[in-house]
């Protein structure tokens, strides 16, 4: 422990909001230690989440730890912070508490409370949830880089190829580009079928050491890297709106770590609520060069057959989307490495799967192999 | 004045100074005194560097369209389908916002076009930053 402080004040504080307590005492805390902000590179807190926290305080974290069990949250993230350090996943933690207990100033409860920055320089415009907020930076997307709508509704029209394959996908019928752009308008330039569905679901993983892992009746797969980080709960304060920066620090962080090449990538799912996600995730992670990824979808380079399958469960478009899909995208990445996938992919050594939490909010990144190291 | 059918902001201590700008015609943003950063949304310390000394400034209600959405979900504030955008201020920040006084279509709303900011009373508390296309007198 190198800074420790609290508010500056203690008692009732009408005059300060509870994210501005955090705030206080994050301030306080990095003096104490003589740090800045950019020392920063791992964050916690419970109460309030820590996407909203982070960005407000201009952090760039490739840890985050938002367990929430009540009082002694913080407890558990100092010893999560002290496996974080240890595994090398960050270096330096800050852990935050603020509570207006008593005078209840900007107390939120949800992401767009009223009170919440997002309640106050986002809702009054008139969104009304994922299908106009995560939609809002591709027509920037579009103009920067050239994409056509022909070229985003074929992110949905190779999906639904993959899902034809899979007898568990909600979506099973082959679409054509006509057939997305003639769908009915959800959000300009957001089409229906460019969507993701909306359904009921769920699943559960259980990890063990990798020294037991051959003791069990399935195959093992195991995971030799991992990513994180978020970035801002306000899809109108990302820093780049053709990027996401969660992202660009997810997906590095767990290739680092898992010491691969993008070459080494055999099968890929990258999270895929609207169609921009799997553009915007393949230039992030590298794949493609900046504006290089409609024309590489484009060209059935992620569809059956082609050199970088990716989504091949149908996805978030097709396949299913109870409203947090990152359990179902790793679901499949397993099922291919196991070698059990409806649309197998062909010795499936090595499966990147990156997650996207909010709109452009979050992310976390796991690669998943079917040897313990490469 | 229509009733407020949007979703109204509460302001916090941190945020009062600009929803009290906002109902005095000014939009007003916060920059830094060490390293100049000029941020949006507010809080009193700067985002970049850290530094709790940071003044407030007014902007010139200059902006672009930075990207946008045309929502066809029916809203109870809204007419039909309607733009909600992302505006880049002449002061560097971008803030969400809908453009108002051009009709609600791609051939009407060009990114990187120039807006100027309109103030749009909607309760006794809280005016809203909207945004116009500059030099389109509707007047």
């Amino acid at each position: 422990m190198v800074g420790a402080s609290e508010t500056t004040e203690l008692g009732v504080i009408p005059q300060i909001s509870q994210q501005q307590l955090h705030a206080d005492a994050a301030l306080n805390a990095l003096a104490d230690a003589g740090l800045t902000v950019k020392d920063i590179d791992g964050f916690a807190t419970a109460g309030d989440r820590p996407t909203d926290l982070a960005y407000y305080l201009g952090i760039t974290p490739k840890w985050v730890d938002g367990t929430a069990v009540g009082g002694c949250s913080f407890m558990l993230h100092v010893r999560h912070a002290v496996a974080a350090i240890m595994s090398g996943h960050c270096e330096t933690v800050l852990i935050t508490h603020g509570e207006s207990g008593r005078s209840g100033v900007g107390r939120g409860g949800f992401a767009s409370a009223p009170a919440s920055l997002t309640g106050q320089f986002e809702m009054p415009f008139g969104p009304m949830g994922p299908t106009s907020l995560f939609t809002l930076p591709v027509l920037r997307y579009m103009k920067d880089y050239g994409m056509t709508h022909e070229q985003l509704a074929m992110v949905a029209v190779v999906q639904r190829e993959w899902a034809s394959k899979n007898p568990r996908a909600s979506q099973r019928d082959p679409i054509t580009i006509d057939d997305v752009l003639n769908s009915k308008m959800i959000a300009y330039p957001f089409h229906l079928l460019e969507c993701c569905l909306v359904t009921d679901g769920g699943g559960a993983l259980i990890l063990t050491k990798s020294e037991r892992a051959k003791d069990f009746p399935q195959k093992p797969v195991y995971i030799i890297g991992t990513g994180e980080s978020v970035e801002t709960p306000m899809i109108s304060q990302m820093q780049d709106l053709t990027s996401s920066r969660a992202f660009t620090v997810a997906g590095p962080s767990a290739m680092k770590e898992a010491q691969i090449t993008h070459q080494e990538v055999d099968h890929l799912m990258v999270y895929d609520a609207f169609a921009h996600l799997p553009i915007y995730g393949l230039e992030d992670l590298g794949f493609c060069e900046r504006g290089e990824a409609p024309s590489f979808i484009w060209e059935q380079n992620t569809a059956p057959g082609g050199k970088l399958p990716m989504n091949t469960n149908g996805g978030g478009l097709s396949y299913m989307h109870s409203g947090m899909y990152g359990m179902y995208a790793m679901q499949e990445s397993i099922r291919q490495i196991r070698g059990v996938a409806p649309a197998q992919v062909p010795e499936a050594k090595v499966s990147l799967c990156l997650g996207v939490g909010g709109m452009f909010g979050a992310s976390g990144c796991i690669v998943f192999a079917s040897e313990p190291k490469l | 004045m229509d009733k407020p059918k949007r979703a109204l902001p509460r302001p916090t201590p941190e945020t009062a100074h600009f929803w009290e700008g906002t109902k005095a015609g000014e939009l007003l943003l916060q920059s830094c005194s060490v390293c100049k950063t000029t941020y949006f949304p507010p809080r009193p310390f700067c985002p970049d560097c850290g530094s709790r000394k940071v003044e407030i400034s007014r902007a010139s209600g200059k902006a672009t369209l930075d990207s946008y959405v045309i929502n066809h979900r029916n809203h109870p504030a809204f007419d039909g389908p309607y733009a909600i955008a992302i505006v880049k201020l002449k002061e560097g920040p971008r803030m969400m916002t809908n453009i108002v006084g051009c009709p609600q279509t791609p051939e009407s709303l060009v990114l990187d076009m120039p807006l100027i900011v309109k103030y749009e009373n909607v309760s006794e508390e809280i005016t809203l930053p909207l945004f116009e296309p500059e030099g389109d007198d509707n007047e």
